[in-house]
């Protein structure tokens, strides 16, 4: 019998409130995000206040859009996932108790999803996963390299010390004077330069895979600071070339030396920062002349969305995993085998 | 008709389901258990012990607030997203009135009290479960104060924050200032269906946007509009 599996996905970790429906953890049906950037830009960054009160606004209506694009009725499904964590804690919670009562008034079960876990299945609604597989994971709170040697298993083999390489992004960008978000920002002056100031690489100790960019970041305040009390011009483009050279060269390096050490099948990008052209790039061509396949979910599958966390569910219910109505929002969860 | 009454405006949990104007359940609890944790698992409990499927739920109370912000918004999440799915009308009662219909038997004035820190309270004057002057609000305890010393009535004051501003209150207040019995201090699910059942039903669409009354801006907020205002003080 040909399986035909329907998850409804819900995500609401931090400033996107999202629902989806994906078919046999591969397909998309329906994919809705309702995006509060405008709301938060005046402050500069996510006030997790304002993206509680917005993801109540938006929940349902996020759902039912869901559901109705893809023609489909509560009946039709066969679980609900969730995100249960990591994330901003007052707006995990209101997926998450969304998705309880959705899940309840519908007698659906229910599965509460690692959102690293969804950005790395992300990459299953492009293609199929090939084990054993290396995941760079790279986002606003994130920076892992993570060996899966089948489905729902997840080796941390690196992560940062300090900074998040999107946290070092925006807080560069704010040096920068760019608007929030500023991670794409820099990454436009970036492509436009042709001339980069050079900032120190952090590789750490020998064969390490972890990860520090609060040097880096330090480094480019300093010559910020120093160019203005020397009264030089600073060319925004030359700095924000030379800061993402330092970060994409420190992944790419990192990434293809624990390709090759654990011998892995394919490698792929996850996150919101993988959204970043030069970041892509320079790993697209890494991993081209290595031999190594390599894949990275279309822009609108990198930032967060449901029917990553819907792809990711859809394989964790296969395995058995279940929640119960006391789900509690987990804003420190850590990764864990689905076993 | 089956009501299912939620209240998670503060630390007190209460979940009601009411059955043509009889009380079938009611599971109250003020012990500190984060809602997320503890609302849903009970409205399973309190259905399930009245043999009620979700299905057969005809309408949805809930508080609305104000009081804290993440507990109104699990109450208000769980009610409106049942509401929605099981395309039944949502009724939402005031975290206030919720607290002072405990005490609407009482022939002089009722406070409901809760605290906001900092000398802070959300509070109202009510008399017979509908306010009499003060109307819900985020208030300066002595304004609540100063306006009760302008009446003659004796004042019952409700909720389990009273202890925390009693001496102050009585200080004031004097004899005139009652406490409630502490079988009166928590929010009852079964009062915010009582109030519901006074109100219009709305119609189903309307669930999507129902949201919180948090009679509060956000502090990001506040703190914006305090630098705007600066920044046009220095242009002038
Ligand atoms: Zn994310």
């Amino acid at each position: 019998m040909m399986k035909n599996q329907i998850i409804l996905g819900i995500e609401t970790s931090c400033d996107e409130t999202a629902a989806s429906i994906v078919r046999n953890g591969c397909e998309i049906v329906s994919n809705v995000v309702s995006s509060q950037i405008e709301s938060h830009k005046r402050f500069g960054g996510v006030v997790p206040e304002i993206a509680s009160r917005h993801h109540v606004e938006q929940v349902t209506l996020v759902i039912e859009e869901a559901l109705k694009q893809a023609n489909m009725q509560p009946n039709d499904l066969d679980a609900v996932a969730v995100t249960e964590g990591p994330g901003l804690v007052g707006a995990l919670l209101i997926g998450i108790n969304a998705a309880k009562a959705f899940a309840f008034a519908n007698q659906l079960p229910l599965v509460g999803v690692h959102h690293i876990a969804g950005h790395i299945y992300a990459n299953q609604l492009v293609a199929p996963m090939q084990f054993p597989l290396l995941a760079l994971v790279v986002s606003g709170g994130h920076t892992e390299i993570v060996l899966m040697r089948d489905h729902g298993s997840f080796e941390l083999i690196g992560e940062t010390r300090d900074d998040a390489a999107g946290e070092a992004y925006d807080k560069v960008a704010r040096v920068l004077k760019l608007p929030y978000p500023g991670g794409p920002h820099i990454d436009r002056l970036a492509q436009e330069s042709d001339e980069a100031i050079a900032f120190p690489r952090v590789w750490l100790e020998e064969g390490s895979y972890d990860f520090s960019f609060s040097g880096l970041k330090s480094a480019v305040i300093n010559y910020m600071h120093n160019a203005e009390q020397r009264g030089e011009i600073v060319k925004p483009q030359a700095v924000a070339a030379g800061f993402q050279d330092s970060v994409v060269e420190v992944l790419t390096a990192k990434t293809l030396r624990a390709a090759k050490e654990f011998n892995v099948k394919q490698v792929i990008a996850a996150g919101g920062v993988s959204a970043n052209k030069g970041l892509r790039t320079a790993l697209e061509e890494t991993f081209k002349n290595e031999g190594i396949p390599f894949t990275v979910p279309p822009l609108f599958l990198c930032t967060d969305n449901a029917a990553m966390i819907a792809a990711a569910g859809s394989v964790m219910f296969d395995k058995g995993q279940r929640s119960t109505m006391a789900m509690n929002g987990r804003p420190g969860m850590t990764l864990f085998d689905w076993n | 008709m089956i009501w299912l009454g939620i209240d998670t405006s503060n630390v007190p949990l209460s979940i009601a389901v009411v059955q043509d104007h009889k009380l079938l359940v009611e599971w109250t609890s003020s012990v500190k258990v984060t809602h997320s944790v503890g609302a849903m698992p009970a409205v399973e409990e309190a259905l399930k012990h009245a043999n009620i499927k979700p299905k057969e739920i005809g309408a949805i109370a809930v508080a609305e607030g104000p009081g804290s912000y993440t507990g109104v918004r699990i109450g208000v999440t769980i009610a409106k997203t049942m509401a929605w799915t099981l395309k039944i009308p949502l009724v939402g009662v005031s975290s206030l009135q919720t607290l002072a219909g405990n005490g609407s038997l009482f022939e002089g004035l009722v406070c409901p009290i809760m605290d906001a820190r900092r000398e802070n309270v959300f509070s109202a004057i009510y008399k017979n479960g509908v306010v009499a002057d003060l109307a819900d609000g985020h208030y300066a305890l002595e304004t609540i104060l100063e306006k009760l010393s302008t009446k003659e009535e004796k004042v019952l004051f409700v909720g389990k924050d009273v202890s925390i501003h009693w001496e102050v209150i009585q200080g004031t207040l004097g004899e005139r200032a009652i406490r409630a019995p502490f079988n009166l201090d928590l929010p009852k699910a079964s009062v915010v269906i009582e109030e519901a059942l006074k109100k219009p039903l709305p119609s189903i669409e309307e669930a999507h946007h129902f949201v919180p009354d948090y009679k509060r801006i956000t502090e990001a907020e506040a703190n914006w509009r305090a630098e705007q205002k600066k920044v046009v003080e220095q242009h002038e």
